[in-house]
């Protein structure tokens, strides 16, 4: 299997507090690679080192064969785009001209606005559906249809790889399928790599076709999602008891967390026949 | 948003609008400076004026006009745009319409070094000199103690606060150590004012603005577009951040720096000025170049209008600007919290 970005051996650490030791990852190419685990465990710190926003303290990272950080922002920000968990929209800002900012690692002081970066602008918010926001304020958009935009940001970029940090927190249900089906078709329809962070496993299996398992700056297991995730691993790594089965909808694995017994109780989803809360 | 193209593959983005509110500022400016350049004890007509300073005024004229007044709007214009710029600058930097010069304790900076020469006695030359200093140390030990791992803006203003309440302390400590007629002289120059400048104020300003502003300014102006939207999505879009806000901010600091020491710490026009420039734009963004002509034409009014406000009686402009700038954003806090906005 191909790799244009991976880890070798890396050290991730903020000034004093080491997260990762010796960590090594692979994204395949043309995959959906989510990376999942429980809080803390480094995952973001991980996906920060692959996006050149961390420096390793040891090892590097490298993309296309070279060290990510022999390169210069510019060159890396053309073959590899970011959406960070928290951007800043200035205030008063039109969707298309956020979306066009995307274009900036391509453009010059004379070359400010080509046929090209309109038509790629204009295809970006139209993949990601918010077209005919093209003229309303950034601020005044929900929370989905802004994610969107600066999904479209990102696309505008035309990075062959895309880097997405929680893409979906803080949305409802609803939009957090939008985005991830989204995140799905580019990855499909475009051919992109796609890198994302996610906290639901059970999306993580749904829409990933690689998983990165982490625990406590370690990966405990990586591959396809039907190989990944299993009872014992979710336990291992998540210390939750849980069955897994198949998804009705989509065949993936679907991780049912085991309730909680109670004593005394007939059936575990059943109450008020325990002592506890008998009158 | 009109779009230049030529056939060689150069494309230019114009804001119309930005276009106007600039170009119109800059008028404005130009305008009142004739008018400055008439008004005084030695009244000329715009016409006159025009003429003397296109060489064909009389001997007398072109002596009140270059050698008397023209330093002193020379200088009024340098202030007023470098000022706005670097308000424009840290207000975009720091992610907050109050991140300004007089907030984040450059200006005060200045004024300890101006104090220092004052107390100690030195040449006007030697403030001016010590004034820079004072900024650039300040902005120095701002930006160390604000660092770490990056430089929020929430932690450059409260660092910067902090600075500033330090600085003021020290600065009325001088005042009480300087002679009485050296801290009237000292009060004077702590208000802002543009009495008596000649050419040798003008001057460092306008050379740091004539390579600057091409250069750093318009140069790194993309860049700061992009760190507004936050470090990490400026970082993917290939600006290097750290860098190029070093680059900025120091640039800011100098010029803000030889602002004071041209003209005293002129306040507030660093704070509306680029406030102004954006609200009549309605762009996003730094708005860098309106800002300066909006600067530009504030500070020569409130010259015009301290010189000529109370006859007989001139005020230093610091107090025009400062009662301009307060009241703006008294109005603006008032209009801001009728529309929800705050």
């Amino acid at each position: 299997m191909q790799h244009r970005l991976s880890g070798e051996a890396m050290t991730l650490a903020y000034e004093r507090r080491t997260v990762a030791q010796d960590l090594t990852v692979a994204v395949p190419d043309r995959s959906f690679t989510v990376i999942i685990g429980p809080n803390a465990c480094g995952k973001s710190t991980l996906l920060r080192a692959l996006a050149r926003l961390l420096r390793p303290a040891a090892g590097a990272v490298l993309l296309d064969g070279e060290d990510i950080h022999r390169r210069s922002a510019r060159s890396v920000a053309r073959t590899l785009g970011l959406l960070p968990q928290s951007s800043i929209a200035p205030d008063g800002i039109g969707v298309a001209e956020l979306v066009a900012r995307g274009r900036y690692p391509h453009q010059r002081l004379l070359r400010q606005w080509s046929r090209e970066d309109e038509r790629i602008v204009t295809e970006s918010m139209a993949a990601t559906g918010v077209a005919d926001l093209a003229d309303r304020a950034v601020d005044e958009l929900s929370g989905g249809q802004r994610q969107r935009v600066w999904i479209a940001m990102a696309l505008a970029q035309q990075t062959p790889l895309l880097l997405l940090d929680e893409p979906t927190t803080y949305l409802d249900i609803a939009h957090q399928i939008e985005i991830l089906d989204l995140c799905a078709r580019l990855h499909e329809e475009q051919g992109r790599t796609l890198v994302a962070v996610l906290h639901d496993l059970n999306h993580a299996a749904r829409y990933a076709t690689h998983l990165i398992a982490m625990r406590e700056g370690r990966v405990v297991a990586a591959g396809p999602p039907a190989e990944v995730v299993t009872a014992e691993l979710v336990e291992e790594v998540f210390r939750l008891p849980c069955r897994v089965i198949d998804d009705p909808e989509s065949g993936t694995p679907l991780v049912v967390p085991a309730a909680r017994r109670r004593a005394g109780a007939g059936t575990p989803w059943a109450t008020g026949t325990s002592a506890a809360v008998a009158p | 948003m009109i779009v230049l193209r030529t056939p060689g593959g150069v494309s230019l983005r114009l804001r119309p609008r930005a276009l106007v509110v600039g170009a119109g500022c800059a008028l404005l400016a130009a305008a009142l400076g004739v008018l400055a350049l008439g008004s005084g004890d030695y009244p000329m007509s715009a016409a006159d004026v025009l003429r003397t300073l296109t060489g064909g005024g009389s001997p007398a004229e072109e002596f009140i006009v270059t050698e008397l007044r023209l330093p002193r709007l020379v200088t009024a214009v340098c202030v007023g745009a470098a000022l706005a710029l670097a308000g424009a600058v840290f207000q975009s930097l720091v992610r907050n319409p109050l991140g300004s010069p007089d907030v984040l304790g450059f200006t005060q900076g200045a004024s300890t070094g101006a104090l220092l020469v004052v107390v100690v006695g030195g040449s006007s030359l030697a403030l001016g000199a010590a004034a820079v200093a004072g900024g650039l140390v300040t902005g120095v030990l701002v930006h160390a103690l604000a660092w770490r791992h990056g430089l929020p803006g929430f932690r450059l203003i409260l660092v910067g606060i902090g600075v500033t309440a330090i600085l003021t302390g020290v600065n009325g400590y001088l005042l009480t150590r300087a002679p009485l007629m050296d801290a009237a002289r000292a009060v004077l120059w702590l208000t802002g004012s543009l009495d008596g400048r000649g050419w040798v104020n003008a001057l460092p300003l306008l050379i740091a603005l004539a390579v600057l502003v091409p250069v750093v300014f318009l140069g790194r102006g993309p860049a700061l577009r992009m760190i507004e939207l936050g470090d990490d999505a400026a970082s993917a879009l290939g600006v290097p951040v750290e860098r190029v806000r070093l680059l900025l901010l120091g640039a800011a600091v100098l010029l803000v720096s030889l602002a004071a020491a041209a003209a005293g710490p002129v306040s507030f026009v660093a704070l509306t000025a680029p406030h102004l420039a954006r609200r009549l734009t309605r762009a996003p963004g730094p708005n860098l170049l309106p800002a300066m002509a909006v600067g530009a034409a504030l500070l020569v009014g409130a010259d015009q209008l301290a010189q000529r406000a109370f006859s007989g009686h001139q005020l230093p402009v610091g107090v025009v600007t400062g009662v301009i700038g307060g009241g703006y954003l008294v109005w603006l806090l008032a209009t801001e919290r009728k529309a929800g906005r705050l």
